[in-house]
């Protein structure tokens, strides 16, 4: 295995971890939800009265980068994927997350850390589909 | 009142998307990419946001509501079935195609990149496609 330790930046990405971990202990404590992403802008296609926080987190995710470039240079952000690929992982992600009922946070962050039967299947089962998903565009066809 | 903390969780949770790395496919693609030139950052990115939820909802189980008064609403479903294998299957097939997840994506979006952009809608549509599925089966059961 060669590790690319020109983009290993473990200290930024531990302390990255630690405000993930941050933000959703605070959603827990202060309005008693589940910080799941794709659960939060899913639930929004079936409103119902009293969701108003759903919204509002959303805001404060848009808005991370603009308080960001306020204090420094926003990280780079570089996509590869051309249009077609974009639309079918979009399609993907979006169909898969609501019928898994989850995703990277949802189950990979706060299921893992209740403790969750559900969430640790789930999150075994889309890390090994990103990694052969990864493996087979980039060394089998060749992306 | 609830709409307040979670505006400052969402903040908070944002900003640590976008210190991590985990917003910049880029990077996510390189720790998927075992058989190239592997960056394990990402491993430390989920070790540290999960050693701070399990502390922290540790602490929040004994609570009866959260500060706003909203009552604790800890997921209950327990079974493990086809839908959760198949939808998270799905995903991460997607997640390798592109190397966004949701709150990347979304993050990345609103920070102006197109790209994401592109993938937001995709995601969104994906989304309306199973709420419209899922309202059928019901319609018709």
């Amino acid at each position: 295995m060669n590790v690319d330790w020109s983009a290993f930046t473990p200290l930024a990405g531990t302390a990255g971890g630690l405000l993930i971990g941050a933000g959703a202990v605070l959603l827990m404590l202060g309005a008693g939800r589940i910080a799941g992403i794709s659960g939060i802008v899913g639930g929004l296609f079936t409103p119902t009265r009293g969701e108003g926080w759903r919204v509002a987190f959303l805001l404060g995710l848009c808005a991370a980068p603009w308080v960001y470039r306020l204090f420094a240079t926003l990280p780079s952000i570089t996509v590869d994927a051309s249009t077609p690929r974009l639309i079918v992982a979009g399609l993907l992600v979006g169909i898969g997350t609501r019928y898994g009922s989850g995703c990277t946070s949802g189950h990979g962050v706060c299921g893992l850390s209740r403790g969750s039967r559900r969430s640790f299947v789930a999150t075994a089962i889309f890390m090994a589909a990103g990694f052969v998903t990864v493996y087979v565009l980039r060394h089998a066809v060749g992306g | 009142m609830a709409a307040i903390y979670a505006f400052a969780a969402g903040l908070v949770f944002g900003f640590g998307l976008l210190v991590s790395g985990l917003a910049d496919p880029a990077r996510v693609l390189g720790f998927l990419d075992l058989a190239g030139l592997w960056n394990p950052t990402l491993a430390f990115v989920m070790g540290g946001a999960v050693v701070v939820t399990s502390i922290g909802f540790a602490l929040l189980r004994r609570r009866r509501a959260s500060l706003s008064g909203e009552p604790m609403r800890w997921p209950q479903a327990s079974q493990l079935d086809w839908r959760l294998a198949g939808g998270s299957l799905a995903f991460g097939v997607g997640w390798g195609v592109a190397g966004f997840c949701p709150g990347p994506a979304v993050v990345a979006a609103a920070a102006g990149i197109g790209e994401a952009g592109i993938f937001v809608v995709a995601m969104l549509a994906g989304m309306a496609i199973h709420a419209i599925i899922e309202r059928a089966r019901r319609g018709g059961a």
